[in-house]
């Protein structure tokens, strides 16, 4: 039977030498050849007046060279504003409901039934606020924000967000339909990393799968809107605080994709030298989206998979914050002597140790970044009568209450530029890492697409903090 | 549309049975197409969806199966399989969504999946799923499915679009051509589905037997290399259903085939439909290291 094979393919070698080199083109000429001559037989133009065509239109507009980018920007700020402006008064509902209201009930339940005082800390301070907070924190901006992202998507606007990024992805070197990964990025770098499997060869898909990470996702947006309306909105007046908010949001997802390009750009210059290969990207007819059907699915397959996702990793974060904040070393709790052993190297970044241990305790989910790090603030700088003190996962229902507890934890600008800057710049989340594993099957380009950022993120940073103390002194 | 479009056209291939009054019935309709979601046990056939990106394949999975897929409209959207089933006339089917492809060369990873599935799966009935208002570039596609299988279904999909760029096509004309049976349909709105049906069914059930299209290739040196290859390949797999084509992929060097061939992977494929259950499917998982 072995033999039979490689006789077979014995014969395929000498035949393919006898047919000559434009084989191939040939079967594809003949393919096409058939396929259009089918085709034609097929279709007819009963009325061969042309119409105004809308699609070329639009299509004129929102991929020409002068209004192509300025619309996409516009497009983006507008989505963001609605989310930022639209989440809020849910937001602060969700709030009331689930802390305000049901916690202390929890509490009052758990002292009436005589639990011991560790576990209801455990419980009800630890994992049952830090789940509170991310469903206040996280639903209301998803529910806007996904529904909005996927109505652009089955209109028909993200190929033509590939096609306008197109020729700068091909001059830094990678592939133009990372435009697509990346963009999928923008809600969540695990799907973002899986959608890269559209690219075909191997070296431009890892420069997209490394570079994914710079897409902001979906678990740092609340950072980021959080940290710009607290320290850059309430900077300015109020009627123009969400505006600047959004536009300073938007420019740190467009700080974003400019590192993009420029660390494709980098790899693909270094450790992943290659030709560009060349795609045809099919713009695809604007299809009116079918707005109920999309409402709907969006719920369902984006937002709540998602907010599942983040509880699931919220539970035991908050269980090992108040642990960690509670179990105490030599007279002070574990949660502090890291905060003091890793301070010096955050005031270098122009962070704090604080800062870095939220990052660190957010490595399974960005989504708990902020109320970690609120809560070992206080613990910290021992403000009085915020929160529920020591501890206790919780969040401030004004901006403006958060920045005092933070100008008292010795928070400046420069402290909430730079947390913007590291939510952008640093390592993705745990589940990225293990899709960009199971994507690369790679142990060495997994640790690159890990370590890079956080190299770069702490470069950045750092550079930032002393050009900033130099010029403003501080 | 015009109402003749409507009917399922399936030219000369099989019978066109009577079946006009009942399909257009809404009874008929809801007794006919159970839809079961992901419970996909003890099914009778294997369907599987193929088609160019963004022709709305992952529309027709869900429509079928009463699962919610996330459709996008933009090429790619796909990149997995993604099964389900359904039940219609009494037997139970098992709906795979492939990625969708411009072509079944395997250059890249989900043109390698779809194409794994198609040979090494060997649905029952495979859909080709067609962009009626881009008819030439789609048809490219349909051409290569058919030299792997001709157990096909074309679902010209779409049709809506194709009336709005003021086109008018003919599924009886383009069943003709391709000898297999054409659907037209309007997935988005579930318009021709229950005809899609009606004809996967008799597909699958070998009531329509297909006279496929074949290339021309218009190359004498080839043809003969061809023959002499395929004759071969019958020696050596009795039992292949496409020894022309895997002699042509042959001849392209094509390393997946080639591999097919050195460890005899190619006897595994069969023309008799006992037995297939699982070969193709943990076959294409486990070829390209996909975890669902």
């Amino acid at each position: 039977m072995k033999e039979n094979y490689e006789k077979i393919l014995q014969s395929a070698r000498e035949l393919r030498w006898d047919i000559g080199g434009d084989f191939h083109e040939k079967i594809m000429e003949a393919l096409y050849t058939d396929a259009s001559r089918i085709a034609d037989r097929a279709v007819t133009y009963p009325d061969e007046k042309p119409r105004f065509d809308l699609d070329r239109t639009i299509d004129r507009l929102v991929t020409s060279r002068i209004w192509g980018f300025p619309l996409m920007i516009l497009m983006l700020t507008l989505v963001f504003w609605l989310t930022i402006s639209g989440a809020n008064a849910p937001s602060r509902l969700l709030y009331s409901l689930l802390i305000d209201t049901v916690h202390p009930l929890l509490k009052t339940a758990a002292a009436s039934i005589g639990l011991p005082w560790w576990l209801d800390g455990v419980l009800i301070d630890g994992a049952y606020l830090a789940t509170a907070w991310v469903v206040s924190v996280m639903l209301p901006p998803m529910a806007i924000f996904f529904p909005l992202f996927t109505l652009l998507e089955d209109f028909g606007y993200l190929p033509r967000v590939a096609f306008n990024l197109d020729h700068i992805f091909r001059k830094a070197g990678a592939h133009g339909k990372q435009a697509l990964s990346m963009t999928m990025g923008f809600g969540c770098n695990a799907a973002g990393v899986i959608s890269t499997r559209i690219i075909d060869s191997p070296r431009e898909r890892l420069i997209a799968i490394i570079t994914n990470n710079f897409s902001l996702c979906n678990g740092r947006w609340p950072t980021q809107i959080l940290i710009a309306s607290i320290f850059i909105g309430s900077m300015m007046p109020a009627y123009l605080g969400g505006v600047i908010s959004a536009i300073t949001v938007v420019g740190i997802a467009l700080l974003g994709v400019l590192l993009t390009f420029l660390v494709s750009w980098a790899l693909s210059r270094t450790i992943l030298k290659g030709e560009v290969s060349t795609f045809n990207l099919e713009l695809p007819p604007y299809r009116p989206p079918r707005i109920l059907q999309t409402l709907y699915t969006s719920m369902i397959d984006r937002t709540l998979i998602v907010l599942w996702r983040a509880v699931v990793f919220a539970l035991p974060a908050g269980v090992a914050i108040w642990l960690s904040s509670n179990v105490l070393v030599g007279g002070v709790s574990i949660a502090e002597h890291l905060i003091n052993f890793l301070n010096p190297f955050g005031l270098l970044l122009g962070l704090n140790g604080v800062i870095l241990v939220a990052y660190i305790v957010a490595i399974p989910a960005n989504e708990i970044v902020i109320p970690t790090i609120l809560m070992l603030t206080v613990l910290m700088s021992g403000v009085t009568g915020a929160g529920d003190g020591a501890g206790v996962i919780f969040e401030l229902e004004s901006g403006l209450e958060t920045l005092d507890i933070l100008t008292a934890g010795g928070w400046t600008l420069l402290t909430g530029v730079n947390l913007m800057l590291f939510s952008l710049i640093h390592n993705p989340c745990s589940t990225t890492i293990y899709t960009i594993y199971k994507e690369t099957g790679s142990l060495k380009w997994t640790a690159i697409a890990t370590f890079l950022p956080v190299v770069m993120g702490i470069v950045v940073t750092f550079f930032t903090a002393q050009i900033w103390r130099l010029v403003a002194g501080w | 549309m015009d109402k003749e479009n409507k009917k399922t056209a399936r030219g000369d291939v099989g019978s066109l049975q009577a079946q006009a009054g009942c399909a257009t019935c809404p009874i008929h309709h809801a007794a006919n197409l159970k839809k079961l979601g992901v419970d996909m046990e003890n099914w009778d056939y294997v369907v599987a969806l193929a088609g160019n990106p963004n022709t709305g394949k992952s529309t027709v999975f869900n429509a079928l199966t009463g699962l919610r897929q996330h459709t996008g409209n933009w090429p790619g959207k796909t990149v997995t399989r993604a099964e389900g089933g359904f039940e219609f006339g009494g037997s139970r089917y098992k709906l795979v969504d492939l990625p969708g492809t411009y072509s079944l060369l395997a250059t890249s990873l989900d043109e390698e999946i779809a194409r794994d599935f198609i040979l090494f799966g060997q649905p029952d009935v495979t859909i080709v799923v067609v962009d009626a208002s881009r008819l030439e570039r789609n048809l490219n596609l349909v051409l290569q499915v058919l030299e792997i299988t001709n157990r096909l279904v074309i679902c010209l999909n779409l049709m809506d679009e194709a009336e709005r760029h003021n086109m008018n096509v003919d599924p009886r004309r383009l069943a003709r051509d391709l000898g297999v049976p054409v659907v037209p349909t309007v997935a988005r709105y579930n318009e021709g589905l229950e005809d899609l049906l009606a004809a996967v069914n008799e597909v699958a059930t070998g009531r329509t037997k297909a006279k496929p299209y074949q290339v021309n290739y218009n190359h004498p040196k080839l043809e003969r290399a061809v023959s002499q290859l395929v004759d071969q390949i019958k020696d050596a797999f009795p039992q292949v259903p496409n020894a022309r084509w895997v002699a042509l992929r042959l001849l392209d060097g094509d390393e997946r085939i080639i591999r097919a061939v050195e460890e005899g992977e190619l006897g595994e494929l069969t023309n008799t439909r006992d037995d297939l259950e699982g070969i193709g499917a943990s076959h294409v998982s486990q070829k390209s290291g996909f975890a669902q």
